[in-house]
């Protein structure tokens, strides 16, 4: 019983952390782990700051359609 | 193992059965109606082929995909826009970015032929042409670091066909957003409940705007669902407003001055800053997208509703009243997102190419995202051809064609042998909370008027007009998005090109040259968009086949680049995956510009109706208010009728510049060199 729990819990995990990584909801922590890993010596962005440079570069290409 | 293999051969077989029985069905079927559960089954044993057999032969044998290769977004990781990303993340990021208003609008004006022939072309254009398209091309920019449509048609071809393709998309996102605002302002002309609704909409997201940005920066997810909660109350709240007649009178516009307030709306959200206006209605559009267009999957396979439209109408000899021209070639322009849409080819080379985690997804992401978007283009057949077909041509006929008096129309409609009453469509109007749905042409009031039906039965409720205003609150959030981010990006585009005349010009952050440019591609759509309002025939009649026709030539000049890479890749064999699409978009597309010039019939040909009317004007033959506006009118068709013929040598052009770079590789003289990034191996991969 206790494993199914756990099973399901997992699946739910899984499903809300690929609806915030589908919605960009998660994207500051992701940019932050990304920044940890490549340049752990520079400070990243505010969480802010790194939002309007993330929105700003989603709208200057082509990403709706018809 | 062996025992699993039969169970699977079997399983396919038996799909393959099923579906040939459905289309046999379909086929064969003589009668009064037919349900649509025959077209759903039908098409999803299709897509289900598709997607097992050909896909993945192309996915192995003509892209050769290799799990072992890095992608860009591995290699060029920023944790911004090159970011791996999970593959059903992906496919929805992509599904949503592909997915608009497009394959709604097109089925729905198609249906005036008959549910057969534009349900075929859904099909079959899917599965050959559209999902080949999409998957080619995001497989070839993958493989150059994600770079444009534009950046590889200059590389792999040549400057021409750069330059070429840079015009051409440019042009055609011009075209589409004046067709698109010209949808949204039929729909909500002197209809205060929907204009109330949707200018609701704008605050709504400003609102969400400042929340996601000031209140709690980066919470996407909150703002949108407050937001969406918002949305759908304003839906309600519209319809408080139409009840209340001191109000009533602000949100009854006519189409000039909807229009102008598009245009106003279009520069204002291009020149805001993105984080106000733009990207929160974005989220809002995609939440509300992908939950109505399954909510209308589930209703619609449990409600399998009857199609009441023949399978194939007296309108294929070319009289047609929703818009003119014979089947061919005008059924293949008018549905073009839902069966292959050029401006797919820009997505795929634009955001998805670097969010790949592994070659492998190219096939889920490119040829299976597209796929859905084909089931879109269906429930919106179907939702147009459950109408009664009296009732569909009422709404979607302008009362230039059938009539100015409600009289009129219906005894002209049904003079057509599709028998409808003026109290029928006035019952229809009053259940849907509208004064009259006579003439909305556009194809969205039809839609919703079908949507409206599908859910109310589906969910066992009577509030067909809330359903009703619903549905076009959907589609209009879903337009206004479209036309925002292609102003922008046309204002980009615009940037781009005028830095090269003057430098300043091209830097996209000083304050002058974005007012000017902004300016220059609102004027541009704003100019189709006011002249579409003032005609008499809708509008629509004229510039959906020009966007139809410029969308099938992008996806030409699409399927050029990539013919031309796989013919330089040394995939010559397998050049004709991209090369027959290819033949055939040339062969539509060029018959259908042929049509729109040379035809004398002035409800097919530019300058014949152009000549038409101006005879007419010369002679005193039009009323009055048609004499006030037919000089624009005139000029109009003249403009429309050189933009064809432009378009059509731009396809000419980069054609025979693709076909003279594979006469090159073939003849072993010297091509521009592959652009195709070095292959590096996944380190741990096997």
């Amino acid at each position: 019983m206790q494993a199914d729990d756990r099973k399901t819990e997992g699946r739910i995990a899984r499903c809300w952390a690929a609806v915030r990584q589908w919605s960009g909801d998660d994207a500051y922590e992701r940019y932050l782990a990304h920044q940890r890993l490549a340049h752990p010596d520079a400070a990243p962005l505010d969480r802010r700051a790194f939002h309007r440079h993330y929105q700003q570069q989603r709208f200057s290409g082509v990403n709706r359609c018809c | 193992m062996i025992k699993n293999k039969i169970y699977k051969n079997l399983f396919w077989i038996a799909v393959a059965v099923v579906g040939a029985f459905a289309f046999g069905g379909l086929a064969l079927h003589r009668g009064e109606s037919i349900n649509a559960l025959w077209l759903i089954v039908a098409a999803l044993c299709i897509y289900a082929i598709g997607y097992r057999f050909y896909s993945a032969w192309i996915a192995t044998r003509v892209l050769m995909l290799d799990e072992t290769r890095l992608t860009p977004a591995e290699r060029l990781k920023n944790g911004r826009d090159f970011m791996p990303t999970q593959k059903w993340v992906l496919f929805g990021h992509h599904f949503a970015a592909i997915a608009g208003p497009g394959p709604l609008v097109g089925p729905t004006l198609a249906a005036q032929f008959g549910y057969l022939p534009g349900t075929l072309w859904i099909l079959i254009g899917s599965l050959l042409c559209g999902c080949v398209q999409d998957m080619v091309i995001l497989f070839c920019s993958t493989r150059r670091d994600g770079r444009s449509l534009g950046q590889m048609a200059r590389d792999e071809l040549g400057a021409i066909a750069g330059v070429a393709a840079l015009i051409g998309t440019f042009m055609i996102l011009v075209i589409l957003i004046a067709v698109l605002g010209l949808v949204v302002v039929n729909a909500m002309k002197h209809s205060p409940w929907a204009t109330a609704t949707v200018a609701a909409t704008i605050p709504i997201a400003m609102l969400v705007g400042l929340y996601m940005h000031g209140l709690r920066p980066g919470k996407v997810l909150e703002g949108s669902l407050i937001g969406v909660a918002l949305l759908l109350f304003s839906v309600i709240g519209g319809g408080w407003i139409d009840q209340l007649p001191a109000v009533r009178g602000y949100f009854d516009w006519n189409g000039p001055d909807l229009a102008w307030a598009v245009i106003i709306y279009g520069f204002a959200a291009a020149v805001l800053p993105v984080w106000l206006l733009l990207a929160p209605r974005d989220y809002l559009s995609t939440f509300l997208k992908l939950g109505t267009v399954f909510m209308l999957a589930i209703a619609v396979v449990f409600l399998a509703p009857e199609i009441k439209m023949p399978a194939v109408t007296r309108f294929i000899d070319g009289s047609g009243p929703i818009f003119g021209g014979t089947l061919f070639p005008f059924v293949f322009i008018t549905i073009a997102c839902g069966a292959i849409s050029g401006f797919h080819s820009l997505v795929a080379s634009g955001t998805t190419p670097k969010m790949i985690e592994n070659e492998k997804q190219i096939r889920l992401v490119g040829y299976g995202s597209m796929m859905l978007e084909s089931f879109v283009a269906l429930m919106a057949m179907i939702a147009a051809t459950m109408l009664d077909p009296g009732v569909y041509f009422a709404i979607n006929t302008a009362a230039g064609v059938v009539g100015n008096t409600p009289a009129a129309a219906v005894a002209t409609i049904s003079s057509w042998g599709f028998p409808v009453t003026v109290e029928q469509m006035q019952n229809l109007a009053q259940q849907m909370g509208e004064s009259s749905l006579f003439g909305r042409t556009g194809g969205a009031p039809s839609l919703a008027v079908g949507m409206a039906t599908i859910f109310n039965s589906a969910f066992g409720s009577n509030l067909l007009a809330l359903w009703y205003h619903f549905a076009i609150m959907f589609e209009a959030v879903f337009i206004l998005t479209t036309l925002d981010a292609g102003t922008r990006v046309g204002r980009f585009m615009l940037q781009d090109l005028l830095g090269n005349l003057w430098k300043p010009l091209g830097r996209t952050s000083w304050t002058p040259s974005v007012l000017l440019s902004s300016a220059l591609v609102v004027a541009a759509w704003g100019y189709f968009l006011r002249v579409g309002v003032l005609d008499p025939n809708g509008g629509i009649n004229i510039l959906w086949p020009l966007f139809g026709i410029s969308n099938q030539i992008l996806a030409a000049i699409a399927l050029c680049v990539a013919t031309g890479i796989l013919v330089k890749s040394g995939r010559v064999r397998y050049a004709w995956v991209t090369g027959l699409p290819l033949t055939w978009l040339t062969l539509i597309t060029s018959s259908a510009a042929w049509e729109k010039i040379m035809s004398a019939d002035p409800r097919i040909g530019f300058f014949a109706a152009a000549n038409d009317m101006a005879g007419k004007l010369a002679a005193g033959l039009l009323s009055p208010e048609r004499a006030a506006v037919a000089p624009q009118l005139i000029l109009n068709q003249r403009i429309d009728g050189y933009l064809t013929l432009f378009f059509a040598l731009l396809l000419w052009v980069i054609l025979l510049d693709m076909l003279r770079v594979v006469w090159r590789v073939l003849s072993q003289r010297r091509v521009p060199p592959s652009t195709e990034t070095v292959y590096q191996a996944r380190t741990g991969a096997g």
